[in-house]
């Protein structure tokens, strides 16, 4: 093991709304590379805890911190800038403009010339904006206005823009909610080689348990704000407690048999 | 001390007025989200129907009688104009909203002077109030004392409405959520109509109740809309407590601002707002808006740079223009630079409008203050034509940065309703403040230097500018600050997470659209040798927007095109009829409803459907058009 500080550091977030403690004293890390699930049921802190990673939302107490650099509480460009690259869950993009505009604006950003009032935006960086598209397999799409896509293509924009500022981190919020089976297959597939490729962090909550288990390669679980367990997949499922907080829901007993059948 | 009581009193007695008018507004935009423009002309019709009514019916139940009278037959007008126009436009964009209704609000002033005649109407004293109490040698009227007490009263009776009445409380769950409202079964369209009738029922009532205080005249209307645009900025849209504070609020400020700045008390107003702003942007008792609905309007088609072909079509459409001295007459000329001056004027709204989705209401506040800096440049510094050119628009640059500052800060309706505001304030200054800007009778005879005298000159150089400033906001349009200002206008949340910051991208735009649009007052000033409050007027600000819309919102240089129509079409309609302000008025309306898209817009979509590649534009767009077909 090196010294190197981990790619992304949480220690102790806390979070309160009035009497409600939404996170309490959550910690965690994550190495390049690695892909990482968030889970827990509804209510569990997951977007709050999410929140507080990417600067929408100020913790109380606790860190934190960047490849040793503390980024609690700065804003979301900030953190952008720092090399976090982002996805919502429900998709984000620059509705009127086309598909490859929508990168170019962060390719813009990325090089810092967003106040360049003369320059030829159509020409800007469009080869890198290309290759990002052809990675994520838009390459198709590119003139396309953004409007017109179908929602996993959508998905599959916001990946490229998240990837236009060579990120170390990525952080997708529910990443799969909203497409069909098929397409979250194909994406995570593809997030996942992404990142193995270019050593990029990747935290993600979820709630599909067939994405989580087959995807993470570590997960956390999240219970009434507090960490209940940290793991593998296989550890994970395992963990009476997580078993607990899940009963009823049949979701861990389903991807579970079914991994276990097709396997 | 007595002095400062009796100033506090008539403050509070002036709030009356501004609470009903401004908790009407609230109302309505809570449950339609329609910020409604023709509020002050509802208290206008209101003013005058009592007046009438008043004349007519003898006695004190007669007078009270009108009143009430007076504000029950606006509403039924309100109903009508909810049924006929608003139902049509309710799921437009807000901009095309507010244009329905502020051109309802053009017809109603024409409208108004045909049936009273354009004279100050001095209604009757009000029965049983028509005296004063003496306080400590000071006189208080006793029918301010009455509004006193009315204001909290009609409070109490709103309270009362919306916490105990069933309809009540479907107006407050339309207000949190109109869609599940419906959902639940409730009839909107019934619900909607009697939102507004009561809103304009309560607009009427204060335009009624002011007879005994204040004449009525045909400018009324504005001067109302205006305060109350600044009574719910602070008070916070929607709420109706906020209305009430606010309104005595300002209307404290009015009373003591006179005696700390007789010149330009307005500024005392100005100043709390922008406090008010800084650390409430939702206003005191407002809410923080919710996430703007998704662009709305916004066609899918993307925007492109010329093609080579188009470029050689543009340069060739301005060859021919460039020709005009060669035939027409000096008036043609003349009309011919307005026009010009005109193009860059609606193209810098444009930019702000259609490229930043931030649609300013007073964007002649900057067109204003570029021809005021080449007055004061030329009077007072000596200053050469060349050297007023270039300096001049830069106090349209300054006052866009200082006003543009805080306009950003907000969105939407609220933008909207605080680019008016502001813009209303540099027309006080410039009436009120009269030893420098000279106030009414403006500032003469600033005539350009003998190599642009003439007026085929003049018309080179308007064009020429005219040219120039549309080439470089163009240009802006494809650059990458372009991208990132519509970056900005679509989606606030994926531009901050690639780390754009956006308020600081929609300041510059402010600052370049202001500084454009003093470019164009600059030249405005030459061309009319003079310069006047009227330079930055409501009416002007509205010109550009209807110029923009008229184009066509959706297109990258439709503004090009709107002005020219819009502005030779005036022109021509001021020389044929005296009541130009009604047939604008309907035009806007007409525009909004069955031609929402503008000429370049249609133009662009009729060449799209013949070619029959892409599908149709924006839905909610598209609608209209057809049925209108």
């Amino acid at each position: 093991m090196s010294v190197a500080p981990p790619l992304l550091a949480v220690e102790g977030l806390t979070k309160s709304y009035g009497g409600v403690h939404a996170v309490r004293g959550v910690s965690f890390s994550l190495r390049s590379g690695e892909i990482l699930a968030l889970i827990g049921p509804n209510g569990a802190g997951k977007s709050t805890c999410f929140d507080m990673l990417n600067g929408q939302n100020k913790p109380d107490t606790g860190h934190v911190r960047l490849l040793g650099e503390d980024t609690t509480g700065r804003k979301p460009r900030e953190i952008w800038r720092m090399g976090v690259g982002r996805t919502f869950q429900i998709t984000a993009t620059f509705a009127t403009m086309t598909v490859r505009e929508n990168v170019q604006v962060a390719l813009i950003s990325h090089g810092k010339q967003l106040f360049n009032l003369w320059g030829s935006a159509p020409n800007f960086d469009r080869d890198e904006a290309g290759r990002l598209l052809e990675l994520v397999g838009m390459g198709g799409y590119a003139d396309r206005p953004c409007g017109e896509l179908a929602y996993g293509d959508l998905k599959r924009l916001e990946l490229a823009v998240a990837l236009a500022n060579q990120p170390k981190l990525l952080l997708m919020d529910e990443p799969t909610a909203g497409m069909a089976p098929r397409e979250r297959v194909d994406l995570m597939r593809l997030t996942a080689q992404i990142a193995r490729e270019k050593s990029i962090g990747v935290l993600f909550t979820e709630h599909d348990m067939d994405v989580v288990f087959e995807h993470a390669d570590r997960i956390i679980v999240l219970n009434r704000g507090t960490l209940i367990a940290e793991g593998s997949p296989a550890e994970v499922r395992g963990n009476p407690q997580v078993q607990a907080v899940y009963l009823g829901e049949g979701l861990l007993y389903d991807a579970g048999h079914r991994e276990g059948t097709s396997a | 001390m007595a002095f400062y009581v009796v100033q506090f009193l008539t403050g509070l007695a002036s709030a009356a007025s501004l609470f009903l008018v401004a908790s009407g507004l609230s109302i309505i935009f809570g449950v339609t989200r329609i910020v409604n423009f023709a509020h002050g002309a509802f208290y206008m019709i209101g003013a005058y129907i009592a007046f009438t009514l008043t004349e007519r019916l003898s006695g004190a139940f007669g007078f009270w009688g009108a009143i009430v009278a007076a504000a029950f037959a606006v509403a039924l007008i309100g109903i009508i104009v909810e049924m006929v126009l608003l139902r049509r436009i309710y799921h437009a964009p807000e901009l095309f909203q507010l244009l329905a209704t502020f051109g309802l609000t053009l017809m109603v002033e024409d409208l108004v002077v045909l049936i009273w005649g354009p004279d100050d109407l001095v209604g009757r004293r009000a029965p049983g109030f028509r005296g004063a109490i003496d306080f400590f040698g000071q006189n208080i009227p006793s029918y301010d004392l009455f509004l006193i007490v009315l204001g909290p009263v009609v409070l109490g009776i709103l309270w009362l409405l919306f916490q105990r009445t069933r309809w009540g409380v479907l107006v407050r769950a339309a207000t949190q959520d109109r869609d599940m409202v419906a959902a639940l079964g409730v009839n909107q369209k019934w619900l909607f109509t009697s939102v507004f009738a009561v809103g304009v029922f309560l607009a009427a009532l204060g335009g009624a109740l002011q007879i005994p205080r204040d004449a009525v005249h045909h400018a009324m209307d504005l001067r109302i809309i205006v305060e109350v645009f600044v009574v719910v900025v602070i008070g916070g849209l929607g709420s109706i407590i906020g209305a009430f504070v606010a309104a005595v609020l300002v209307s404290e400020l009015n009373a003591f601002g006179i005696l700390i700045f007789p010149k330009i008390s307005i500024i005392l107003v100005f100043l709390v707002m922008a406090a008010v702003l800084i650390v409430r942007p939702w206003g005191l008792f407002g809410r923080p808006e919710a996430p703007a609905r998704k662009t709305p309007g916004l066609t899918v088609n993307p925007w492109r740079p010329l093609t080579s072909n188009e470029r050689l079509a543009a340069l060739a459409a301005l060859v021919v223009a460039a020709t005009l001295p060669l035939f027409a007459g000096n008036y043609a000329l003349t009309v011919g630079s307005e026009i010009a001056i005109s193009v860059i004027f609606a193209v810098s709204l444009h930019f702000l409008m259609s490229v930043g989705g931030l649609a300013s209401f007073g964007h002649a506040a900057y067109f204003g203050l570029g021809a005021y800096g080449v007055a004061f440049l030329a009077k007072m510094a000596g200053l050469p034509m060349i050297g007023c050119l270039l300096l001049g628009p830069l106090l349209g640059c300054m006052g866009a940065a200082v006003f543009g500052f805080f306009a950003v800060q907000l969105s939407g309706v609220y933008f909207a309703m605080l680019t008016l505001a502001f813009a209303q304030i540099v027309w006080s200054i410039a009436f009120q403040w009269v030893s420098v800007t000279g106030g009414d009778n403006g500032i003469l005879s600033i005539w350009p230097e003998k190599w642009a005298a003439s007026p085929s000159h003049f018309y080179w150089l308007a064009l020429g500018v005219s040219a120039l400033v549309t080439i470089a906001l163009r240009a802006m349009v494809f650059s990458p600050f372009g991208y990132a200002l519509r970056a900005t206008r679509d989606s606030l949340l994926r531009s901050e997470a690639v780390g754009i910051n956006a308020k600081r991208i929609q300041w510059t735009a402010f600052v370049i659209a202001g500084t454009t649009a003093g470019i164009g007052g600059a030249l405005f000033a030459y061309l009319k040798g003079s310069v006047f409050p009227d330079n930055l007027g409501i009416s002007l600000s509205v010109d550009a927007l209807v110029m923009v819309l008229l184009g066509g919102v959706e297109t990258v240089s439709g503004a090009v095109i709107g002005a020219i129509v819009y502005k030779a079409l005036n022109i021509w309609l001021v020389s044929q009829t005296d009541l130009s302000k009604l047939v604008l008025g309907g035009f806007i309306v007409l525009i909004v409803v069955v031609f929402p898209k503008g000429i370049v817009g249609m133009l662009e979509m009729l060449a799209q459907r013949r070619r029959k590649t892409s599908p149709p534009g924006s839905p909610l767009l598209a609608k209209p058009i057809e049925s209108a077909e």
